[in-house]
């Protein structure tokens, strides 16, 4: 487990200030605060459209915010020109969604050896990197398997290496686990934090399940586009009535 | 909770001493209340006393001499009809957290803080139980025993959020009114 004592006293690795965000009429995001430590794994709850999703996308700098402020290493987001900003999410940042978005067409191990080929690393060489995640998440055997082939926990450890591949310093996870049952979800879960915590990767983890958000250390709540709650792991162990 | 078929269970694999049940009941159900040493004993007697059990010599390997049990046919037939008995689902509904609630509500209390404070708590609890379960090398009845109360806290906070919900129209319409 993370060590979340001394959190007030270091910097944030992601702060968000008054996010507001409004899709047409509607109000997604009211103001909302939040701040995520390098290796922390936050998990933001709430019912459906509470604004998690919004949320994700705010941090992640998929949508710049209509008011407030996303700083990421001491940089702002959402003032980062277009192209730094999409360079920052493709080094720093993996996206894991609840359909996982793997490309039908490639196999298991094209799909992960994708973001390195993006950034310009050899073919041979990103398809052994790609190969070592695939292990690492426990789909060693269907590298050459296409993502149709694969059962949904397969393919979202599959889209789990992908987010990973490139040693991102922060995963957003949106909803990963939805499609899959509780087993399948159980392995997901195991595999990403396990992950996260040996390669020190933050991990913001979208999520209206309780049993997911408890792989967290941390929950924030949202409801109506602001925070309702926040609840972490630093109040130590419950007196449980014997 | 049928200490006594309990006991009936862990003899099923072959006579045992007191001191040897107590601790495979504890290995078995890691999560549970640990069997107190009096009440393994107690329970021991009263198998014997109802023709369910009957003590079978005595051992000493290095340390006290201790008594030993075995299950008689009785007790065999005794544990495979409470084992294939179903459990009454949900006959009665006490409970806790219930109760604080309706008794905050009948006393004009705050019943939606105390339900953000169990709602807390029960995450608190939950992760430490997940940490607890993913821990390379669980053993199956720790992940058992882990699945089983996570499942039971997330029921529990389903409900809580299903109740905050409804508060918020009752005050809502008591406000209107």
């Amino acid at each position: 487990m993370s060590d979340i004592s001394n959190k007030e006293t270091t910097v944030p690795l992601l702060a968000a200030r008054g996010l507001v965000k409004e899709h047409g009429r509607t109000r997604a995001l009211r103001g909302v605060s939040l701040e995520l430590g390098a290796g922390e794994i936050l998990a933001v709850t709430g019912a459906s459209g509470s604004g998690k999703s919004t949320l994700l996308h705010c941090l992640a700098g998929i949508v710049r915010p209509d008011e407030g402020s996303v700083a990421y290493a001491g940089k702002r987001l959402d003032q980062l020109p277009e192209k730094q900003l999409s360079e920052l999410r493709r080094t720093d940042f993996g996206v894991v969604f609840q359909f996982g978005q793997l490309i039908p067409e490639l196999t298991a191990v094209d799909n992960v050896a994708l973001p390195l080929l993006l950034a310009g690393t050899p073919r041979l060489q990103a398809r052994a990197r790609a190969g070592e995640w695939l292990e690492r998440f426990g789909v060693r055997g269907q590298e050459e398997q296409r993502p149709g082939e694969m059962s949904g926990g397969q393919a979202q450890r599959v889209s789990l290496a992908r987010a990973l591949v490139t040693g991102p310093k922060v995963v957003f996870a949106d909803e990963p686990t939805g499609a899959l049952d509780s087993l399948a979800s159980e392995q997901v879960m195991a595999a990403l934090v396990h992950t996260a915590r040996e390669s020190g990767t933050a991990v913001l983890l979208i999520t209206h399940d309780a049993q997911i958000a408890a792989y967290a250390d941390r929950e924030v709540t949202l409801k109506d586009g602001v925070v309702v709650s926040e609840a972490d792991a630093s109040a130590g162990s419950l007196e449980v009535s014997r | 909770m049928s200490t006594r078929h309990i006991l009936l269970g862990l003899l099923a694999s072959g006579p045992s001493h007191g001191y040897d049940l107590k601790r495979r009941h504890d290995e078995r159900f890691p999560q549970a209340r640990p069997l107190a040493y009096g009440q393994v004993y107690t329970t021991l007697q009263r198998l014997v006393r109802d023709g369910l059990a009957e003590v079978d010599g005595t051992e000493a390997e290095s340390g006290p001499e201790r008594t030993m049990y075995r299950s008689t046919d009785e007790g065999a037939r005794e544990l495979a009809k409470w084992a294939g008995e179903i459990a009454p689902p949900a006959p009665f509904v006490t409970n806790e957290i219930f109760a604080k609630l309706v008794v905050s509500i009948l006393a004009d209390g705050d019943p939606a803080a105390y339900l953000r404070a169990q709602r807390a708590a029960h995450m608190a609890r939950m992760r430490e139980l997940t940490a607890l379960k993913t821990t390379p090398g669980s053993d199956l009845a720790t992940v058992l025993s882990a699945d089983y109360a996570l499942n039971h806290l997330d029921a529990d906070l389903r409900w809580m959020n299903t109740t905050a919900a409804r508060l918020n129209t009752l005050t809502a319409e008591v406000d209107a009114a």
